[in-house]
């Protein structure tokens, strides 16, 4: 039997409203700092004004913008960096997510933590640009065969790479699907609408309604939906940033159907207006019904959707959030795989898996730092 | 005067730790959930955290975690400890029997991973009239002997591992937690303070023995923060007497540093919270090996007072 504080949603409502919910407890000022980190937003909690909070939730407020604040000096650093390694490639190198929003300071920027830098560069360009960046110091971290297969044959990107020094890791990209998805964009058209970067030549951003898309199908065709809350606010944000511009949702629509990307499109579209209140007008609404789901599966979705969207926490009104998650997984992948290479790729990683289990010691460690 | 951990008796406090709940206590400046079924790990709470007081119901909680037991997957008759926070599993399990000192790194990583307002360093600190020594220095260099053998000597404990530097005033604040040491030391400091109060103590862990002592009466509830006076680098060598080798100040600065938390995260401005800190130590190396003539070097220091 759970404490009845427990099953309140707090983050959900802090997001919509940019602010908490008046008159709470402090033992509801922690449940709303533990949802929100365990939905990865406790940076973008953090960047609400905190003035009339108690002073145990600004000390983790002024902890989650410490880290934010550090990513946005390492990013513009590394971008430095990245210039200068790609500057012979001859073709566009394009941010993509957290590193695309920070670079143009957008509103979905603001207290994102993120792990890696996405890079997108042309196909024919890809071998080029990775042995450029490895004679910058940026190592593939890969050194398995099935790895290295399994990323150049199918996926759309390269092995991570890391620095050796810095640490810091790439991915980049030559597309935003699997080569094996069912749907995917012509990665050419992905070149169309490029932003360049203020103060960095060569290097761009996609346009505004590629980029809302790619975020839109990265939360709505992903295989790791325990960050959906905080993906689909990235998404609000965004769409609440560029309806300012004339045509926007009329650009979005037909970029979707452009990039072979409508499915995604719908269900973003769906439920930011529905969980976060992102103010999208009907009629783009019933024109991006089309491209969902028939009812039965729709249906289904939704009861998906709706519990994997909620925060994350181990509490019963979370009961069906597993199940919803593993549908997920085995969606993402049917989407992303023909059956076959699915079925051979989840043995190989299910063996792997037995022979060697990988993760983190807790013996306290200090950290070696470098550079 | 607030009710600890040890008003509730051993089933009570076991009660709560198995309830949804937990064992809510305040190890200053943080507030604890603990949860655990695990009657070791119940048993070593109730008495390493005795002196720790109990908070409300309803009070604001840092962190909510828990050490369970758990079947390994694929060899199911093999039982491990797992720590959880809010529901997470950050690190891999470790053996049953180890539960106790995996749920005090758990905590230990809470705080340096999190805990930002704070330049975090991996230090022992300890205060004698108003003035706190800092003991920069990886596992294995004799830090936590030290640490033990001052504050079971009249020195009061601000933390054994986790120095946490308030950025606004430069002085460390309080994290008393329980004394941690290993292998050949717990010896040593049970022969020098025999009042010490052993915890809990596990064999065969990566580390080898580890035991976990209560800290000194008077250290848990003082949450007055410190300026510090002297950062020193202690190293045990078997057999030395107590002897001090001075640094300059830019070596007590790298010092810091290199064993800092989160100096990076805070960039510019840690490098100038590490500079005023400094600026106002003392900073040498320390060799010793008998902990009573580490105490009464430490001793005559504080009472004469910086002496550059």
């Amino acid at each position: 039997v759970s404490h009845p504080a427990k099953l309140r949603d707090l983050l959900t409502p802090t997001l919509v409203a940019a602010r908490p919910p008046g008159g709470l407890t402090g033992r509801e000022w922690s449940l709303l700092v533990r949802q929100a980190r365990a939905a990865g937003l406790l940076g973008r909690v953090a960047e609400l004004a905190d003035t009339d909070w108690p002073p145990a939730a600004q000390a983790h407020a002024a902890a989650a913008r410490a880290v934010t604040q550090a990513q946005v000096r390492e990013i513009h650093r590394e971008v430095g960096h990245l210039r200068s390694a790609l500057s012979t490639l001859g073709a566009p190198v394009v941010l993509l997510k957290g590193a695309a929003y920070s670079m143009l300071d957008l509103p979905s920027a603001r207290g994102r933590v993120f792990s890696d830098i996405d890079l997108l560069v042309p196909r024919s360009a890809l071998s080029r640009a990775e042995s450029l960046l490895s004679m910058a110091g940026w190592m593939t971290t890969s050194h398995n065969d099935y790895d290295q297969r399994y990323y150049r044959q199918w996926a759309h990107e390269l092995p991570p790479m890391e620095h050796v020094h810095r640490r810091t890791t790439i991915d980049v990209h030559h597309n935003l699907l699997p080569q094996t998805a069912r749907t995917k964009p012509e990665a050419e058209r992905l070149f169309e609408h490029l932003v360049p970067v203020p103060g960095h030549a060569g290097v761009f951003t996609l346009g505004p309604a590629d980029m809302v898309l790619h975020s839109m199908t990265h939360l709505f065709i992903n295989d790791d939906t325990s960050h959906a809350l905080r993906d689909l606010s990235d998404i609000d944000l965004l769409l609440r940033h560029f309806a300012r511009e004339d045509g926007f949702w009329r650009l979005l629509l037909a970029r979707a159907v452009d990039l072979q990307l409508t499915r995604p499109c719908h269900y973003a579209l769906r439920y930011t207006a529905e969980v976060l209140g992102t103010p999208v007008p009907p009629m783009v609404l019933s024109a991006a019904a089309r491209y969902g789901p028939p009812s039965p599966v729709g249906t289904v979705m939704r009861w998906v959707w709706k519990r994997v969207l909620s925060p994350p926490s181990s509490t019963p009104s979370h009961r069906g959030g597993s199940l919803a998650r593993w549908l997920l997984l085995i969606r993402a992948h049917w989407l992303r795989m023909p059956p076959g290479l699915l079925f051979r790729h989840l043995v190989i990683k299910a063996l792997r898996l037995h022979l060697r289990g990988k993760g983190r010691s807790a013996e306290l460690q200090t950290t070696v730092r470098e550079g | 005067v607030s009710r600890t951990v040890k008003h509730l008796g051993a089933s009570e406090c076991a009660r709560r730790l198995g309830s949804s709940g937990g064992l809510r206590l305040r190890a200053a400046p943080f507030v604890l959930a603990v949860r655990s079924r695990v009657p070791a790990v119940q048993a070593a709470v109730h008495r390493v955290y005795a002196d720790y007081p109990l908070v409300d119901d309803d009070a604001f909680v840092d962190f909510e975690v828990e050490v369970q037991w758990q079947r390994h997957g694929l060899r199911p008759w093999r039982q491990l400890a797992v720590f959880r926070l809010d529901g997470e599993e950050p690190f891999n399990p470790l053996p049953a029997d180890q539960a106790f000192p995996l749920l005090e790194w758990g905590i230990n990583w809470c705080v340096y991973s999190m805990c930002h307002q704070y330049l975090i360093v991996h230090a022992a600190v300890l205060e004698r009239g108003g003035r706190a020594v800092l003991l920069p220095a990886p596992s294995g260099s004799g830090k936590s002997t030290l640490c033990a053998a001052l504050a079971f000597s009249g020195w009061r404990l601000l933390s054994d591992e986790l120095a946490l530097i308030d950025p606004a005033s430069g002085q460390v604040v309080p994290h008393p937690r329980p004394i941690s040491l290993k292998n050949a030391s717990i010896d040593v400091i049970r022969t020098h303070a025999p009042s010490a109060k052993l915890g809990s103590m596990v064999a065969d862990t990566k580390k080898g023995v580890v035991a976990h002592f209560s800290p000194p009466d008077g250290s848990v509830d003082d949450q007055r923060p410190a300026h510090p006076a002297w950062v020193v680098v202690p190293r045990y060598v078997a057999g030395a007497s107590a002897c001090r080798l001075d640094l300059e100040r830019a070596q007590g600065f790298m010092t810091l540093v290199e064993n800092s938390f989160n100096y990076d995260v805070l960039g510019a401005r840690g490098f100038e919270i590490i500079a005023a800190v400094v600026d106002h130590c003392d900073c040498f190396e320390f060799e010793y090996s008998s902990p009573t003539e580490a105490v009464a070097f430490f001793n005559s220091l504080s009472v004469t007072g910086t002496d550059k």
